[in-house]
Formats: structure tokens, sequence, C-alpha cells
């Protein structure tokens, strides 16, 4: 299991948990980060942070301080 | 809403069909959908122009609604909600949005049925907003958005099978091409007959308020339905992979930047002179049949005119919203947000708070109201806080004025750049500083912000309409004039007042003239007189107006650079007095316009009231420092 932010450009992971308050969590999982659905890591942008994943179809960018809270169990094969 | 009382098997079974408000009689109808489903598409088709704005009571939610004009249904208010994931209540959008949709709202009539708009490309996910809103027992239509997309896509979404698990009518709509708008005429005649003794449907629906349970049972009634997803936009792939390249991004980023720039200062400007001419003229013409009385001074020098100053400011305002509307219809505005965070955090505002600022080089009107796509309250606030210390256009008249009397025209730097440009953009410097300290300053204290994380959403690139932007502009367009207009009204009533009571003496025997002198002691440590003084306090209404004043008390033809005016201005000043009044008109908040919009964004007195405060404060320091310091270096 690792942080959402370790993984890099063109991996793929299913999300764990959401070590985040209650009320960022419950956002969050609305937005599609809830466990069991699978994310892409899109691209980082041109400064490097925030992050956009990809999850249920969405694009969605997250910065480092957030990413780092969700747990996730990277998929060994890869992006689609 | 239903209370739920199994808990742990994510799935309770409920009774859908709670007897409605008015039972058979529909007259108000709420719009409710995630946001970037094409709601706000939705409701310009469904109202067309004749729609209202206002904000909630109490809050700074934005309150749109109208008649159902655009589907000849004019007896029948559509009230369009914020875009909002869900109705647990972690934020203002969606507070309100439960609110009204349990008729708890003041002034805001409860709802008789429910138009829910789904993105179906996304529908998966989309379907959890589906669960709350059900179970509130309202009469609902589900309607798929951007259906036709979906189909070129390769999509598929099966209406009836889905009408069937949710236990209500289902349809496929386009709100941008206005296809299949039928079925929400059909909805409202079939819900507005008598209700027919219709079976009571058992519906099942997720344990309420928990996301994994609405996930998994949206996820189950997708797969049930056979919902197809389509294929994810290619060319939005294609573009971002330039548009957020590491290079190619910011270079387009920069391209965008200066082309706003360009169009606001090179279109707008001549745009607002001559919309400024105009209306002097006019006012001239319907001066001269009015005579030469107190009240052809009241109606032309006093409002004519007071409200032109403000009025000339339109055509950059107006471009300024196209400008943004253009961006955001795009799906610009968010990678924006994406490039600037990483800088824009370093100030503690987020990505979102670019483009806002940015707009506010030409004026912190626009700037303020396109902060309503910043969703954290606190960051909100901060950005409309520290916008009207970018130097708008409304600074420059004088700043012109000032230094062409006051700054010699040499080159620095081996000829590469004019001292008064130097000038110049110091003064924009200044501006920039003074907003981003501010802001540290507003997020390390009464404005710090606990843990509200950044989330952006980066839509799909779309072309934007003509319809839609033009919309936008008239109804942005609408909102300044009529929330600025009362209040620049009243201003430039009472600055005639001021200065024509007196009747019959000139300006400075005036009460403003009177108090203008009775201020000088306290602006002399900043090297002003007292016709400085009447100058500041006649251009509360608008930063330019000092300049018109000052032509009449030096009776000097005030225009811009006019070189009479600028002698008599180096006749009577100090360069440390001249210099001290333009960085106090960088600092200082001479201006109603914005007073009166950040009075509606924030919904309260008190933020126009702590902004005015600290820029004026800031300004007078700021002022009396740059005096002090030029004096010493002089002597």
């Amino acid at each position: 299991m690792s942080a959402l932010s370790e993984l890099r450009v063109g991996t793929a992971a299913i999300v764990e948990s959401l070590d985040l308050p209650d009320e960022i969590g419950h956002h969050l999982m609305h937005m599609g980060f809830a466990p069991e659905a699978r994310v892409v890591v899109v691209r980082r942008a041109p400064a490097g942070d925030p992050t956009v994943y990809s999850i249920d179809g969405f694009e969605i960018a997250l910065r480092r301080e957030t990413a780092r809270f969700i747990r996730v169990a990277p998929q060994p094969e890869g992006p689609q | 809403m239903n209370d739920c009382c199994s808990v742990g098997t994510g799935v309770a079974v409920v009774d859908t069909i709670a007897a409605p408000r008015a039972p058979g009689k529909i007259r108000t109808v709420a719009l409710v959908g995630p946001p970037n489903s094409g709601k706000s598409t939705l409701f310009n088709r469904l109202t067309g122009l004749r729609q209202k704005v206002a904000n909630y009571p109490g809050v700074t939610v934005e309150q749109h609604f109208g008649k159902l004009s655009g589907i000849g249904r004019s007896d029948l208010v559509l009230i369009d909600l914020p875009g909002i994931y869900s109705l647990d209540s972690y934020s203002e959008d969606a507070r309100v949005a439960v609110d009204v949709l349990h008729g708890a709202m003041p002034g805001t009539p409860a709802p008789d049925a429910i138009l829910l708009v789904l993105d179906s490309l996304h529908l998966r996910r989309q379907l959890m907003l589906a669960a709350p809103v059900l179970a509130l027992g309202l009469p609902t239509l589900v309607l798929l958005n951007m259906s036709d997309l979906m189909e070129t896509r390769g999509g598929e979404a099966d209406t009836l099978a889905l009408a069937k698990e949710l236990g209500v009518p289902v349809a496929k709509i386009s709100a941008t091409r206005g296809t299949g708008l039928d079925s929400i005429t059909h909805f409202l005649d079939s819900k507005s007959q008598p209700p027919q003794a219709s079976p009571t449907t058992r519906l099942e629906l997720p344990v309420m308020g928990n996301a994994r349970s609405y996930r998994q049972w949206a996820t189950g009634i997708s797969t049930r339905t056979k919902y197809k997803a389509p294929l994810s936009s290619e060319w939005t792939r294609k573009l971002d992979g330039i548009l957020l390249h590491r290079i190619w991004g910011p270079l387009f980023f920069l391209v965008v930047v200066i082309a706003v720039f360009q169009v606001v200062f090179t279109i707008g400007q001549p745009l607002s002179d001559g919309f400024g001419t105009i209306l002097n003229a006019g006012g001239d013409k319907i001066g001269g049949f009015l005579g030469n009385g107190w009240v052809e001074s009241l109606l032309i020098d006093g409002i004519w005119k007071g409200v032109a100053s403000v009025l000339v400011f339109l055509p950059q305002i107006l471009l300024l919203f196209l400008f943004i509307g253009v961006l955001e219809d795009s799906g610009y505005l968010a990678r924006a947000a994406l490039i600037s965070d990483r800088a824009m955090r370093s100030i503690g505002l987020n990505g979102k708070a670019f483009i806002p600022l940015l707009s506010a080089y030409a004026c912190a009107v626009p700037a303020i109201m396109a902060t309503r796509t910043i969703e954290n309250k606190r960051d909100r606030f901060a950005t409309i806080l520290v916008a009207p210390f970018m130097t708008c256009s409304a600074r420059l008249p004088i700043y012109l004025l000032m230094i062409a009397a006051f700054v010699p025209n040499k080159h620095i730097l081996g000829g590469f750049f004019g001292l008064q440009a130097a000038v110049m953009l110091s003064l924009y410097v200044l501006g920039f500083l003074a907003a981003f300290g501010t802001a540290w300053l507003l997020k390390s204290s009464i404005l710090r912000t606990a843990s509200a994380p950044f989330i952006l959403e980066l839509p799909q690139y779309r072309l934007p309409t003509v319809r839609s932007l033009s919309l936008r502009v008239t109804e942005r367009g609408k909102v300044f004039l009529k929330q600025a207009g009362t209040i620049i009204l009243c201003v430039t009533v009472a600055i005639w007042v001021f200065s024509h009571v007196p009747f019959h003496t000139d300006l400075p025997q005036s009460l403003i003239g009177r108090l203008g002198h009775a201020i000088e002691p306290i602006i002399r440590p900043l090297g002003f007189n007292w016709k400085i003084g009447i100058g500041l306090l006649s251009s509360v209404v608008a930063r330019e107006v000092i300049v018109g004043t000052l032509g009449t008390l030096y009776g000097a033809d005030p225009a811009t650079q006019s070189l009479g005016l600028q002698a008599a201005l180096r006749h009577d000043l100090t360069l440390a007095g001249a210099m001290a009044l333009v960085v106090f008109f960088a600092f200082a908040m001479q201006c109603t316009s914005t007073l009166a919009i950040v009075k509606r964004e924030t919904n309260s007195w008190k933020w126009p009231a702590i902004q005015f405060t600290y820029m004026s404060v800031l300004a007078y320091v700021a002022a009396f420092a740059t005096n002090q310091i030029i004096l010493l270096f002089i002597r």
C-alpha cells in the first residue's frame, strides 16, 4: 500500500482508504476518490504540482499535500 | 429526508411516494445537478433572457430563477440551484440547495418538482447525486444531458431501464442543441394533473450521508441498466498534452495573458473613451435645453457627469466578462488555475484566484464577480479583498498627469528605458506587492484556512457558444449596473450637494471646499494642499474624477496631460507631494463601484468597510513615507 502522491505518471491504482478529516474525505469520495475506485495518474502540472488524476472518467487535480493522505494499492499492469 | 435505519448493509428500502407539498399543482420547479453537468446551459435554454439573479439571504450563493418561457410554460418558475456533488452540507452551496429543496429558504418558494440534470458521459458517478435527491420524494425527472455526445462517442444508456431502477421518468437531452426538451414539457404536464392513484413504488436507496454506499448504489444501477460509458474525449487529452505541457503550457498561458491585455487596452480603452465622449456630449446637449439653473447643474454636472464617470468603464468591464466567459466555457479556466496554482499557493491563495486577479489589472469589478469559481469561502474573500490593489485603468489618468507634470522624460539604463516609463512600471509593481502582501497577511490571520484542500475538476474542452456568452455578458452587466448604479447615484448627488452648498459659491468656498481646507493639516505631511484634499474627497466615486476636479480648481483644461494643468500643478506641488499622490492612489479604495460589488459578493457591509479602512490607512502611511523619503533625498 502506498500514497497516491507517490505514484508515477501513467500508473494506475485502486483507492483503499482516505486518511483525511471526514468533511474532506466525504467530499473527495463524492468526487470519485472512494475505496475500490480505480485511479490513473494522468499528468503533473507544468510546475510539478498539482497532479491530474483520472477517476470514473473525470480528470481531477489534487495537490501533493492532499494526495499523500489517499492510500492506494498500485496495479502492476499499468494503465489500461 | 428519509431517515434510514439500516446500517451496514449499504442499502435501505424506502417509500418514495411521499405526498407532494401542493398535490397536483406545480408552480415552482428546481433545477438540480452536479457542477459541469451543463445545468446552466439548460437553465438558459429553458428560461431565455428573462431570468433574475440575486443572492440568497445571509449567504454568498447566487440565486438564479426565471419563468419557464423557453418551453412555453411562463406560468412556472424555475430555480437554478448551485452545482453540487451531494446534499451533505459541507459546502455553503450544498446547504443552500438543501434549504431550498426543503422549502426552508426564506423568500424562495418550496419547489413542487425537480429536474435532475446528470452528465450522461459520466453517468456512473453522476448517479450518486440521484440518491439523496430521489429520497426527497418530490416528483422528479432525470435528464441525461449531453446524450448526443455520449452516443457519438459510443456510449449507451437505457432510459427505460434507468426509469425502472430509479422509479422516476428518465430522458435524454442535449442542452446545447436544445433536443429532448419536450420530455420536460411532458413531465410538467403530467404532473400538473391530479395524481392518479399511482402504485407506491418501493425503491432501494443507499444509506443517506454515506458516500461509499451512494457509490455502490450508483455502480449497481449503471451495471444493471447496462450503461456503457463513452470513450473519453480524444482531443481533450491531445489538447491537454500541449496546453499543460511543461514548456508549451506556460508559454500558451503567457500568450493568453498578453492577449487579454492587448484586447482590453487596444480595443476596450478607445471604446471607453468614445463612450465617455458620447456621454458627455449628450449631457451638454440636454443641459442646453435645461438652461443655466441649479436644476441643470444638479442633473448634468452632478448626476449625469458623475454617473458617466463610472459608465465609461462599462465597455472594458463587458469585455472582461466576455473574456472570462470564453475561458470558463471553453474549459481553459481550470487549466489556467492548474498552471498558476504553485505560484499562487506561495501567498496562501490557490490557482483559481489567478484569472480574477489578472482581470483586476483592468477593473476590479469583473474580477471580484469572477471569484465565484473559488469554492473555498476564505480564499474567495481574500481574493476579493486584494483585487482592488491591482492597477486598474481608472488609476491611469492621474498617474499619467502626475508623471507627465513631474517626472523628467530622461532615458535611463543606457537609453533602453524612459524614466517616466520606469515610474509607471514601479506603480504597477507597487500595487502587485500590496496585493500579495495583503493576501499573505489575510491568509495568516483572519482568513486562515484550516484544511480546505484544493480540488480542481478539469472539464472537457468545449467550444463556447455565442448564445451562452451573450447571455452571460448581459446578465453580468445588468448585475453591475443595478448594484453599483444606485450607490453611485447617491454618491454623485451627495458630492454635487457638497460642492454647491452654499449656493452661488465657487468650489473652494463650498462645503466640500471647506472640508478640503479642514483636512489640510491631516494631509500636509503627505505633501498635499487643500486642493488635493478636495480632489481626494470628490474622487471617492471613481478614481479618475480627481483629474476633472483639479482642472476645475486650477482653472485649467482638465484633459489628461493638458499642459496648462501640468504647469499649474508644478507651481503648486512639490515632486515629493506629487509622487506621494500617485502612491496614495495606488493603495486607496477610491471606487464606489468596487465597494458596491464587494458588498454584493460578500453579502455584508462588513467586508467593504474593512477593505475601505485598511486601504485608506495603507494609502496614507505609504504616501506619508513617500513624501518624507523623497524630501530627505532632495535636501
